[in-house]
């Protein structure tokens, strides 16, 4: 990972930044060109940090640069203001992940880029204690 | 614009080549089907490739493999479009025909999985979802492919029916002297192995495997086997971004188009491969080629229906599933099965009196569809 590609995205994924089409108000994460009515004029639009989950599965063969988080559990939750965002759910045993449940965002890192390489951070959620 | 017809085809079984390069299984498949096409030249080499550049460090391939096969000075172009290179690339071999800008058109697919390691593979797969925003999640494509499979467990289907796919697969691929993985494999296997993604079992998944398939297409000349319809069409590349994230939009606009081209509607359609490299994009496959409704493509997969002698033959050589999923080379493998069928030389899988025949090819999670149709020539 190059420190640009890295560093272009700092702030939706530390912030759940995503934007908000001016002409039809449908809201993204992350960020689109062109909206689906056609307008390509945006403006930034914070995301909702809680949610539900809508369906999930537990990686247990990762991609290069994860094992050592295996096994953990990925899932599509849908935001409060409708977003939905494909993220890894964590501080929970896979077992007890269930549609519906309720999650919050929290900043984690996500993976080191080998030895000498970036530390990526970024948003992972968990479930809301009551 | 022109006819297209299938004059050649040429297919490698699938499996571990230690010993072979790219180039290898790319010039004996491809000269396998310019033999039996009986053409005297080619004008042009589309080759179908997803990930040479992490397998081998290569890129170039279309010149590559233009000298791979002796004709340095041809004109060729690469195709790649994640595990859809296939599909995508015979449709763009048609246009060249159809169009009247090439008159002998070889297009062949090739993927060499085995020259790493089951990790990078991992990677490979993943590199055909988008990188920022989902890779970025550790996901996998399989586990994007089990957050669908979930979602069509809790509303429509039982974990078994849906397993049925892989079953019926490695059934149809027993004696394909093509396929990786001809032999059956019960039920209770299947839903017995690990989980690779919860709730995707082991079983559930195509494996990984060398392969090259090879077509030759010419200008239609009311013999043999053409191409009633092509087409693509794509999708959000992430499935968050999706408004169902199970419609796959994709397949169903590509096979309507196909179709529309064809002048056909999915009843006239007498065989279909499908692309299973999971149990539930299989079933999802059939849904979307509007060969069962929504919701009711895993119990179709679960009768004798997609048999040879059945209503809807599916995947008669096995699918990605049995005769093996060499990403770039899977969707030749499956239009030249298609016309294998075709023109009746499909053997022991012969489907009797199968006039049109389809097949479909995906890549990501349906981000992208090719659907193309083969019809056996009225004479």
């Amino acid at each position: 990972m190059s420190v640009p590609r890295y560093w272009r995205n700092e702030i939706p994924r530390y912030r759940l930044v995503g934007e908000e089409c001016t002409v039809c108000g449908n809201k993204y994460f992350p960020a689109r060109h062109v909206c689906s009515c056609g307008s390509t004029d945006f403006k930034a639009y914070k995301l909702t940090e809680t949610g539900e989950v809508v369906t999930w599965t537990v990686i247990k063969n990762s991609p290069i640069g994860f094992e050592k988080y295996t096994p953990y559990v990925v899932g599509l939750i849908e935001l409060g203001d409708g977003i939905r965002i494909m993220s890894q759910i964590v501080d929970v045993d896979p077992t007890d992940v269930s549609a519906g449940l309720k999650v919050e965002a929290c900043f984690r890192k996500i993976k080191e880029d080998g030895k000498t390489g970036i530390l990526q951070y970024g948003y992972k959620f968990r479930p809301i204690v009551a | 614009m022109r006819n297209v017809k299938v004059a050649g085809i040429g297919l490698l079984k699938v499996k571990e080549y230690w010993d072979r390069s790219i180039q290898d299984l790319f010039a004996e498949t491809s000269l396998k089907a310019i033999k039996d096409a009986g053409v005297e030249s080619i004008d042009k080499v589309y080759v179908s490739n997803m990930s040479a550049a992490l397998m081998q460090d290569q890129l170039n391939t279309a010149a590559l493999m233009s000298d791979a096969i002796g004709m340095p000075g041809i004109s060729a172009s690469r195709v790649e479009a994640g595990s859809a290179s296939g599909g995508v690339a015979f449709h763009e071999a048609v246009q060249a025909v159809a169009s009247g800008y090439s008159d002998t058109v070889l297009v062949t697919g090739v993927e060499k999985m085995s020259d790493i390691l089951p990790d990078v593979v991992t990677t490979a797969l993943a590199m055909a979802e988008e990188q920022e925003y989902t890779a970025y999640t550790g996901v996998t494509k399989t586990g994007i492919a089990a957050m669908i499979h979930r979602l069509y467990l809790d509303r429509y289907a039982e974990a078994s029916e849906v397993c049925m796919m892989a079953v019926k697969s490695h059934e149809h691929a027993v004696g394909c002297k093509h396929a990786q993985y001809p032999f059956k494999m019960s039920i209770e296997r299947a839903m017995s192995s690990p989980m690779e993604a919860n709730p995707i079992h082991m079983m559930e998944c195509a494996g990984i495997g060398d392969g090259a398939a090879a077509i030759v297409l010419v200008p239609a000349d009311n013999a043999g086997v053409e191409v009633a319809g092509s087409a693509i069409a794509t999708d959000y590349t992430s499935i968050a971004q999706r408004l169902d994230p199970m419609a796959m939009d994709a397949i169903r606009k590509a096979a309507d188009r196909a179709y529309k081209m064809a002048g056909i509607t999915a009843k006239k359609v007498d065989l279909a491969e499908v692309h299973d490299d999971f149990t539930i994009n299989g079933v999802l496959g059939v849904e979307g080629l509007g060969l069962a409704k929504d919701g009711e493509g895993a119990k179709l997969v679960s009768t004798e229906e997609v048999d040879k002698a059945g209503k809807i033959p599916i995947n008669t050589f096995g699918g990605l599933k049995a005769r093996g999923n060499p990403l770039g080379a899977t969707g030749i493998y499956q239009v030249a099965e298609v016309a294998l069928q075709l023109r009746g030389d499909a053997g022991d899988h012969q489907v009797e009196g199968a006039k049109y025949g389809v097949a479909q090819n995906s890549g990501g999670m349906a981000s992208i569809c090719a659907v193309n149709v083969l019809r056996r020539a009225k004479k």
